[in-house]
């Protein structure tokens, strides 16, 4: 696969020259944080940045979507009848992103494309898509990635992964589409054997930067009911707001709502993130809902993430490792410690 | 690529008002394209989200039979947005269907023995379905008795009336239609709650499986009668109600445990219900 060498000019330059190629997207600053953003709407791309405040998720699976447009009219001979809303599936780049961020793709996608059905707008947004990871030469105090499949240079889902070398970036294709997207681009150098010695050695001392201890190793052998009612939730539970914070930063909550809006004689069929931390979500017509009180829908955010997921996939946690949700919850709840209390409880 | 959200169209043959409240309606549907009938090929027990453009989806038991060709039914009470909506509407209006979602009653499971079906209120949905399936000459002889418990607060609520009236002339099933109570003279059968006329009108679990459909209280008492009879929890069989959007275990909303109620669900045997949470 292919290795390119690129000044840290030279690369935003040869980014700008894909222009009717790809799509792309780059970390901005945005107020105090960052954000994805149109390479075209962004003056100086911040490729210094830790991580963007939102995950990359909403670039494959907006927060709010339209599915289906009909016309209410009745003189309109298709009234009442859906059509699909046209969609924008050329190809595309997340340029960028981080790999906790990448991992978070191959989480949802389990959901989203499984083997009975296909999202049809994740699924072909995600195909166009390609995605060039930055490896995290400096992790953050909340990151645990190491800790549940993934590493500040896990190569895996990305197409091509980026290491900043200080006045250079070294771009390595790791897919098809990473070296179609790397030939695309122009102003590349090779790559020599220093460079990549140099590169390798930098992922192996970001790895080492990440100290804490996530044990996950005994979620699978928990009795579902046996964890459900164990005695810390009301204690976990107790400082939440439900709030949401923490759905909506995810990478890997895929949670959604689906609702009609009209606007005269016309509507739209439209998809919205939901979160499990809203009584809404499981409340039922007749007045009943089964989450009423926040304990429980505190518990079903980490049982679906630490125990469910674990269950159903047989393959690692629903989470990603970014600690978004432990930087940003308003009362400091840490799912690694939750992980921590239900791993060893028992 | 097909997209499992984009509902068949569908026109409303028919809607007739069930019961004394005016709360129930049944409405007939028919396929605007007939190819769609085919690809909506169902099993009793399953769902499906009726589509009404600019108000929702509401995922509702399907009522009809599949031998029953030409129409589907369902019987929607009124309660929220999208169902009051519904029950204004007129036939000849045009609206979708999406699905058949969902598992059914374990059919194979069934065959070749008893079955006591169990039922209280608007519930009784999916399980008209799989009367009128069971009793249809080409399936008749798959199963052994039929035994139904059928209860409503009273007669007045009781949906199906005539079908219910025409099974009770029937030797090759065994009506227990009751009520919680009446003023009616002239009420023919029972009057009690549905797990005392299950304690009193069933008799053996032998080779028996149960499907029982009801409000969350007829459950919780007539699952005691049924272990008392003998029944293990792998032979009684629920289907639970959640709120739901996709139904197609997608949206993550009808989460129980490590399955979804619309994908893996709505049929769950008591067995299977005793090992998730129970958060429903």
């Amino acid at each position: 696969m292919a290795n390119q060498v690129f000044t840290k000019e030279g690369w935003i330059e040869a980014l700008r020259g894909l222009e009717g190629k790809y799509g792309v997207f780059v970390p901005a600053k945005d107020g105090e944080f960052h954000a994805f953003k149109p390479l075209a709407d962004v003056k100086v791309p911040a490729f210094d940045f830790q991580n963007t405040r939102l995950s990359a998720k909403a670039l494959v699976y907006p927060q709010s979507e339209r599915m289906f447009e009909y016309s209410l009219d009745e003189k309109d001979p298709d009234a009442y009848l859906l059509k699909e809303t046209p969609k924008d599936y050329s190809p595309r780049a997340i340029v960028g992103i981080r790999p906790c961020d990448a991992h978070g793709f191959r989480i949802v996608k389990r959901n989203f494309d499984n083997p009975e059905y296909r999202d049809p707008w994740w699924v072909q947004r995600f195909e166009a898509t390609v995605l060039v990871g930055l490896g995290c030469n400096e992790p953050c105090a909340t990151c645990f990635c190491t800790q549940v499949g993934g590493g500040p240079f896990n190569e895996d889902v990305l197409d091509v992964l980026l290491y900043d070398l200080g006045d250079r970036f070294l771009a390595r294709g790791l897919t098809e589409k990473g070296d179609a997207f790397l030939g695309s681009l122009e102003g590349g150098a090779p790559a020599d054997d220093a460079v990549l010695k140099s590169a390798a050695d930098l992922a192996a001392s970001a790895s080492e930067k990440i100290t804490g201890t996530v044990p996950t190793d005994r979620l699978k052998e928990k009795e579902i009911n046996a964890l459900f009612d164990a005695p810390f939730w009301d204690e976990v539970a107790f400082a939440c707001l439900n709030c949401g914070t923490c759905t909506y930063l995810c990478p890997t909550c895929w949670c959604f709502d689906i609702q009609d809006e009209v606007y005269g004689k016309e509507g739209d069929r439209i998809r919205n993130w939901d979160s499990c931390m809203f009584p809404l979500f499981t409340l039922h017509g007749s007045g009943h809902n089964p989450r009423e009180n926040k304990v429980q829908r505190v518990r079903q955010r980490f049982m679906h993430k630490l125990k469910y997921y674990v269950d159903k996939y047989q393959d690692g946690v629903q989470c990603s490792g970014c600690g978004r949700c432990v930087r940003y919850c308003p009362v400091n709840i840490d799912i690694r410690k939750v992980c921590e209390l239900m791993n060893n409880y028992g | 690529m097909k997209n499992p959200y984009l509902p068949y169209p569908v026109r409303i043959k028919e809607i007739v008002t069930e019961t004394e409240d005016r709360n129930l309606k049944t409405f007939k549907f028919q396929f605007l394209n007939t190819s769609d009938e085919e690809a909506f090929a169902y099993t009793p027990g399953q769902f499906a989200e009726l589509s009404v453009p600019g108000k929702g989806e509401i995922p509702i038991g399907i009522a009809s039979s599949p031998t029953e060709k030409g129409y589907v039914t369902f019987t929607v009470n009124k309660v929220g947005l999208v169902t009051r909506h519904l029950h204004n509407m007129n036939e000849g209006d045009v609206m979708g269907i999406r699905g058949p979602l969902g598992n059914w009653y374990p059919w194979d499971e069934m065959e070749g023995k008893n079955v006591v079906i169990i039922g209280g209120g608007f519930a009784f949905t999916t399980l008209r379905s799989s009367i009128v399936y069971m009793l249809h000459p080409d399936n008749r002889s798959r199963f052994g008795d039929i035994t139904v418990v059928y209860g409503a607060r009273s007669p007045g609520m009781l949906l199906y009336k005539e079908e219910l009236a025409a099974w009770e002339q029937r030797d090759d099933i065994h009506m227990h239609i009751t009520v919680d109570g009446t003023d009616d003279p002239d009420w023919k059968y029972n009057v009690g709650f549905v797990p005392t006329i299950t304690e009193q009108k069933i008799t053996s679990s032998e080779n028996a499986i149960a499907i029982v459909c009801g409000p969350p209280i007829m459950i919780k008492f007539t699952q005691p009668v049924l272990e008392k009879l003998g029944f293990p929890p792998e032979r009684i069989i629920l289907s639970l109600e959640m709120r739901m959007k996709c139904g197609i275990g997608i949206c993550g909303r009808c989460n129980i445990g490590d399955k979804y109620v619309c994908k893996d669900g709505p049929v769950f045997s008591l067995a299977q219900l005793k090992e998730m949470p129970s958060e429903y």
